[in-house]
């Protein structure tokens, strides 16, 4: 691990201020995955802001019938939440699927979304790769792809986003509440918060530089029947092959996230709008021109079956 | 050169490297509090800071390289070698602690970053004398082989039973909206954060039923 000073904020204002004093200075929560990037050198910030001393560690109703989760709430706490286990079902069972008890002990909400890509070609730093070495290259074009992405894809990349707990945040259409170092904050819709690779895949999310996430905020309960179905190489603890995230209303309309498939939790309306009609057409739109390989095109049947899985469940009474 | 002479070799190079760390260590954490401009340069030399943690009830002060996990810090510093390491990632379980009542990878957490925290390990459970109820029982049932994962497997295995106590639900729980239920679906579930290469699980499993008061 490369050297780094530390220090420990105290507001979120003077984190975000403390953070642009050092080029390439990063925020540090519950640290699961920037600490494991650090070991192998893939991440060296030359200084360490931690900022679990914040206080943004509540889960608040909203004036509008939402909730408010803050950005230090550990995944532990969110998942065991009983309006969320009620309201939120498909969060609850989003965050569950993911990661050890260990991990969720620590790992933050903020720090969910901001995970980086288990792509092992990202993790392999004898590898090219754009994501960690701008303009070297993508090992994973053309090397083995069963967990790569379809859809939204570039020349430049084929990674996923790692993330349960980001797909339910995506189907429940969450919005992140950030501070910039000036002291101005903003809210920004998740459908906008994560980035497709591009030509610029090191750059995964729409923060600016030195910007905080304080908050995520869940709209008023839209009830329905939520699932969130996980396919992966065993029962427990592992990145998902593909995901389902999805709200069934009582008439078979709905809407559905997927993860797995690209580098943001995939959701179009489009598709939402076939969600009556079943998982084929849902797909269809859905995954609507996918990239695939040999080795990942199981992905798109995946996700029909376990989209009509679930909708096979939602139509039990 | 022999395997012997390998392994002397690496010790020796290892503590060189530790020694050498430490007599570089000077620049404090409040040098970067203190700039009030953007730093370009990257620290070269170490950076130590103290931190002020009970390790099983007792007050500890340490000053630490920066970049020392609370494993490290337990291990090598406290000289407290009961938690292991295994992966060093995250993915293996044999660091597991219980820090402040819930247990993390300890291998995956700065110690700098647990000032006044309280810290259990498997020291603090149990002693040879006077086991825990969980070491007896993987010592009755057998849910070992190397031994090398099992302290992890032991914090881990008492924090199940203190989160099914206190509801925290998990990926196999039926309904949300209700307790979780102590079952050996549920104790798996909850256990698949710690590997066992020996394969002890179905024993283990069957010690931590034995503790959880539920007949088998």
């Amino acid at each position: 691990m490369k050297v780094f000073t530390y220090e420990r904020a105290r507001t979120p204002a003077e984190a975000a201020t403390a953070v642009m004093r050092v080029n390439g200075a990063r925020f540090i929560a519950g640290g699961t995955n920037l600490l494991d990037l650090m070991k192998l050198e893939i991440e060296t910030p030359p200084h360490l802001v931690d900022v679990n001393g914040l206080g943004l560690d509540r889960i608040e109703a909203t004036p509008d019938g939402g909730l408010r989760v803050g950005a230090l709430v550990r995944n532990t706490d969110l998942a065991a939440d009983a309006r969320v286990r009620k309201d939120y079902g498909v969060l609850s069972r989003a965050l569950l699927a993911g990661a050890s008890q260990q991990l969720r002990n620590k790992a933050t909400t903020a720090g969910n979304l901001l995970q980086r890509t288990r792509c092992p070609y990202f993790y392999d730093t004898n590898m090219p790769c754009n994501k960690r070495s701008p303009g070297s290259g993508c090992s994973a074009i053309g090397g083995y792809t069963r967990g790569h992405a379809i859809v939204g894809t570039s020349d430049a990349c084929i990674a996923t986003h790692p993330s349960d707990m980001a797909v339910a945040m995506r189907v429940l259409d969450a919005a992140i509440e950030t501070v910039k170092p000036d002291g101005s904050t903003r809210v920004i819709p998740i459908a906008d918060f994560h980035r497709l690779p591009g030509n610029t895949p090191h750059i995964e999310h729409t923060l600016a530089p030195g910007e905080l996430i304080t908050a995520v905020t869940l709209p008023k309960p839209v009830g329905g029947k939520q699932f969130y179905r996980k396919v992966r190489d065993r029962a427990s603890y592992a990145f998902a092959l593909i995901s389902v995230a999805a709200i069934v209303q009582p008439d078979g309309r709905g809407s559905v996230a997927v993860g797995g498939v690209a580098h943001k939790p995939w959701r179009l309306p489009a598709a939402d709008e076939q969600m009556a009609r079943g998982g084929k057409a849902v797909v269809d739109q859905l995954l609507a021109g996918a990239k695939t390989t040999e080795e990942n095109a199981f992905k798109i049947p995946l996700v029909q079956r376990t989209l009509d899985a679930v909708l096979a469940e939602a139509r039990k009474g | 050169m022999d395997e012997l002479d390998i392994n002397q070799t690496r010790r020796d190079l290892l503590i060189a490297g530790a020694l050498s760390a430490t007599a570089a260590a000077v620049p404090s954490v409040a040098a970067a509090q203190a700039a009030g401009t953007t730093r370009n340069e990257t620290p070269t030399a170490p950076v130590t800071s103290k931190v002020a943690l009970t390790v099983n009830g007792k007050q500890r002060e340490l000053n630490v390289d920066t970049r020392t996990t609370l494993l490290d810090a337990l291990r090598e510093n406290l000289h407290l070698t009961g938690t292991k390491k295994g992966c060093d990632q995250g993915q293996c379980g044999a660091c597991t602690v219980i820090v402040d009542g819930r247990r993390i990878n300890s291998c995956l957490t700065l110690a700098v970053m647990h000032n006044g925290a309280e810290v259990t390990t498997i020291e603090g459970l149990g002693t040879p004398d006077k086991l825990h109820p969980m070491q007896a029982a993987f010592v009755k049932h057998d849910g070992y082989q190397c031994g090398y994962c099992t302290p992890g497997q032991i914090c881990s295995a008492v924090s199940v039973l203190d989160e099914i106590r206190k509801g925290i639900p998990s990926h196999v729980t039926g309904d949300l909206t209700t307790a979780p239920l102590l079952t050996e679906a549920e104790i798996r579930e909850r256990m698949s954060g710690n590997i066992c290469r020996c394969g002890a699980y179905s024993n283990i499993v069957d010690a931590i039923v034995e503790v959880s008061g539920r007949k088998a």
